[in-house]
């Protein structure tokens, strides 16, 4: 039984939603990866250090969400370039990182347990029961918000990579260090900015979490399967691909819930990782 | 007396059976159940994931694979519980072998993407158990499942099977480490390519590798499925035990046997002391920590770091190793070589990459007994040439026929063990095993297939026919290029081959150095090899080859002796360009 256009409609539009989620979380995680080599698990924990941040700020210190954005988002920048400068001084293999960033993710885990416990945390605000209504579809506020600042941050990453002469810089750096620094280009310092910017994403996505969803400290490890296969479906480096694929993610899971069942919608994104895998594996 | 290591692990195994006498609390069982519980799954990770480096993030696919087929069968098939244990084995072994089947074939899905696509499967996999009837959503209950009455507390029984597996997977491990499948597995982990070309049938060892590590891993699912008594997806499938098994491999060392029963041991441990102290939380941030100072300060693990100091550290390089005319086992001629025809010709022989034609209808011979000079410009086509006989790039046309028999259709390993051997231009040792090692492995997996004793004889002769008797324990990194240049002929040596085949070997060396070559390569022709001798250094193709062959473009365009080859006009040519005036 095939449902109606109307929910059809409202299932791609969440997906879209869900989608830029994944596209902003992808989008820090893909930068490092990409460019500095390194796969930063912990920017999972890092965006929910945010969130549960952005929840204290406001919960208790009563400030308006959208303005710990400005807090936020700059901490993690610094905490980023203490992350890279601390990283840097050891010869760290991709995978190593991998694990360092695990270790670094069960420490903020277990911080975050430790300041608010296990237990689910929801923040209240105006915003979350903002909506629009466009047609016959429901547009949330949060959620709308979500996609506009993933846009912003992925475009605007693209567009300064692409045009600018520091992007330039930052793209020879991570083709050939080496080389590139022959010609001039400061590796180190650009790696550093790069690292801080990651982290700040995931600041800003923390703030998204906040503002959308219900927090538990063993959430971190629930959006990794599926950011990566964002990360991975939209090419590693590449600022604009978490957001696409993201969204045909987003997309395709939702079409499942709707047209299936709920549950059967991670098999739709991790198939697919699979399938990009394997193209992508293929013997030359 | 010394006792052997499997007498260590047998009586190890013995003295924690005696556990459940001393009648202590369950809660102490317990415990040291999921200590051996951890250490089964993480040395059956390590059987694959640590010696072949092929790290995996589907462990948990594999154990919660085992769960499943427990609880599916003892509470829908009301099979007795220990029966359930093989049929978990075989079923995550199945599992790993159709994955490996796909994924092993595929050049590229090493290091992350592997880690990443096993992570995957996990997930497909607990998709489709959490919505068909293996599990329906509910979870599976085992609460009615008889506990088999080994001993008289089901928490005695649950430690000594858990005990038992973890001693027999122990047992498992360290013969794998010290059979030749370990050995080829440590050479996939330094360079699978090279690996392949020496004789290690690379895709046979990791399914093999990949197997054996389900399968126990499935196993201790099983066990554990009734240890918990109430299974559910989101538990098993979750991203923690690979994760964890991980931690404990890389904290004990992933290149020994023992290091994850190590590693396992201190955080199953550590945990332990956390939560009876009241502070699983700090105890979870403590294994963080321990994490992040291990992979950054001692990378090598603990049993790693520990083994590696007792390594003598050689002397610095001395700066140049005399070859000792030693006199080594003779090389053996190819088999049954009609004496007449040629022992390798090639015919029609096309290789492109993405539209550039490397290598565009090559034909040629090699004589026995000869060497053949192949030698042209940059981006000839030489090295491809070799890469293509060797059987690591596969032909788009042609045949390569050696000693009567025709190469199509061989693996790179399979064509090793028909007596062709190869060095590198570069030289690619295998960075964390010895010298010895390094030559030892392809007296293993070369034409004879001598055993380990015959193969570190072998290797010692090579060492000392080319000058690093006295460097045989030494790692490559402390060899300078000269002497990892003899260690690439070495090796290649010790596979006793009937055709040799040199890739620029002489390339970086001195002018003294490039005498001592000259004078071991004719050394090797004089033991009864055929070479094949790729090189841009024109003193040492004038004097050693008996004829050439150049290639430009990937075509032949001249074949003769030396001296005659080398003023023909289009040779030139090829070399120096079109004079101006021509």
């Amino acid at each position: 039984m095939m449902p109606s256009p109307t929910l059809l409609g409202q299932a791609v539009l969440s997906g879209i939603f869900i989608g830029a989620l994944y596209g902003l979380l992808g989008l820090g995680l893909s930068l490092s990866w990409g460019m500095l080599r390194q796969i930063n698990l912990a920017h999972f924990a890092l965006a929910f250090l945010g969130a549960y941040l952005t929840y204290q700020l406001t919960s208790v210190g009563g400030l308006d969400p959208l303005l710990t954005l400005f807090i936020v988002a700059p901490a993690f920048f610094l905490f980023g370039v203490g992350m890279h400068a601390l990283l840097a001084r050891f010869a760290i293999t991709p995978f190593n990182s991998l694990l360092v960033t695990f270790g670094l993710t069960v420490i903020i885990e277990s911080l975050i347990q430790g300041i608010w416990t296990a237990d689910y945390r929801r923040m209240e605000t105006h915003y979350g029961t903002m909506k629009y209504k466009l047609g016959a579809f429901y547009i949330p506020f949060t959620e709308f918000l979500t996609l506009v600042m993933a846009a912003l941050l992925s475009i605007g990453t693209w567009a300064i990579l692409r045009h600018t002469d520091l992007g330039k810089a930052m793209r020879a750096a991570a083709e050939d260090g080496p080389i590139a620094a022959a010609f001039g280009v400061n590796e180190r310092r650009l790696a550093l900015m790069l690292s801080g910017f990651s982290a700040g994403c995931a600041g800003v996505a923390g703030v998204c979490l906040a503002l959308s969803y219900t927090l538990a400290p063993a959430q971190i490890y629930a959006w990794i399967g599926v950011v990566f296969a964002a990360v991975m479906i939209g090419g590693l480096g590449n600022p604009l691909g978490p957001l696409i694929a993201g969204a045909v993610i987003g997309i395709s899971e939702a079409l499942t819930m709707a047209v299936i069942a709920p549950a059967w919608a991670p098999l739709v994104s991790f198939s697919l990782l699979i399938l990009v895998l394997l193209v992508r594996g293929k013997r030359t | 007396m010394k006792i052997p290591v499997f007498g260590w692990i047998a009586i190890g195994g013995l003295a924690f059976a005696a556990v459940p006498f001393l009648q202590l609390p369950a809660f102490y069982e317990s415990f040291l159940y999921l200590m051996c519980f951890w250490i089964v799954l993480a040395t059956s990770w390590n059987i694959l994931s640590g010696y072949s480096g092929y790290f995996s993030f589907g462990h948990g696919a594999f154990f919660g694979a085992g769960m499943y087929t427990t609880a599916t069968l003892a509470t829908k098939f009301d099979w007795p519980f220990l029966w359930t244990l093989p049929a978990c084995a075989l079923v995550a072994a199945l599992l790993g072998v159709a994955i490996g089947t796909v994924v092993f074939r595929m050049d590229r899905l090493r290091g992350e993407l592997f880690a990443l696509l096993t992570l995957a499967v996990t997930f497909v996999l607990a998709t489709v158990v959490l919505n068909t009837k293996i599990d329906g959503g509910q979870g599976v209950l085992l609460s009615g499942v008889a506990v088999p009455s080994l001993l008289a507390r089901p928490s005695s029984t649950f430690y000594l099977l858990a005990l038992a597996m973890a001693v027999g997977t122990l047992a498992i491990a360290y013969a794998i480490y010290r059979a030749k499948l370990g050995l080829g597995l440590f050479a996939i982990h330094d360079d699978e390519d090279v690996a392949e070309v020496l004789g290690v049938p690379t895709f046979r060892y990791k399914i093999i590798a990949f197997a054996i590590s389900c399968a126990l891993a499935g196993m201790a699912g099983g066990l554990h499925a009734l240890f918990i008594s109430y299974v559910t997806v989101g538990e098993t499938f979750s991203i923690i035990v690979p994760l964890n098994v991980v931690l404990m491999s890389v904290l004990g060392g992933s290149r020994h046997w023992l290091g994850p029963a190590v590693g396992a041991s201190v955080i199953t441990g550590l945990l332990y002391a956390f939560t009876a102290g009241n502070y699983p939380v700090a105890g979870r941030a403590a294994v963080g920590l321990i994490l992040i100072v291990v992979i950054l300060f001692m990378p090598e693990g603990l049993l790693g770091r520990l083994i590696g100091k007792k390594r003598p550290k050689t002397a610095k390089p001395a700066a140049d190793a005399k070859p000792v005319a030693a006199d080594p086992a003779p090389l053996r001629p190819g088999p049954s070589v009609a004496s007449d025809g040629p022992l390798l010709s090639v015919s029609g022989l096309a290789k492109a990459f993405k539209g550039v034609r490397a290598v565009d209808g090559v034909d040629l011979e090699v004589r026995p007994g000869e060497i053949l000079g192949l030698v042209g410009p940059n981006g000839s086509g030489k090295s491809t040439l070799i890469n293509l006989v060797s059987g690591h790039y596969r032909r788009d046309a042609g045949r390569i026929v050696f000693a009567g028999r025709d190469l199509a259709g061989l693996e790179a390993n399979e064509i090793a063990r028909t007596g062709i051997a190869r060095t590198y231009q570069i030289p690619r040792p295998f960075a964390h095993m010895s010298v010895e090692t390094n030559v030892a492995l392809t007296a293993r997996f070369g034409r004879e297939a001598l055993d380990a004793q015959a193969a570190r004889a072998e290797a010692g002769r090579w060492l000392e026919f080319t000058g690093l008797t006295d460097k045989a324990q030494a790692l490559p990194e402390d060899l300078n290029l000269h002497q990892r240049k003899f260690l690439e002929l070495a090796r290649a040596l010790a596979a006793r081959p009937s055709l040799l085949l040199l890739d620029e070997v002489l390339s970086g060396l001195t002018p003294s150095e490039i005498d001592h070559a000259i004078r071991t390569i004719r050394q090797i022709r004089d033991q009864g090899a055929t070479i094949v001798f790729v090189e841009h250094v024109m003193r040492a193709v004038m004097e050693l080859t008996d004829r050439i062959v150049v290639l430009n473009h990937g075509k032949v365009i001249a074949e003769g002796l030396p001296a005659e080859v080398m003023n023909r006009p289009e040779v030139v040519t090829a070399y120096l360009g079109k004079p101006q005036h021509a």
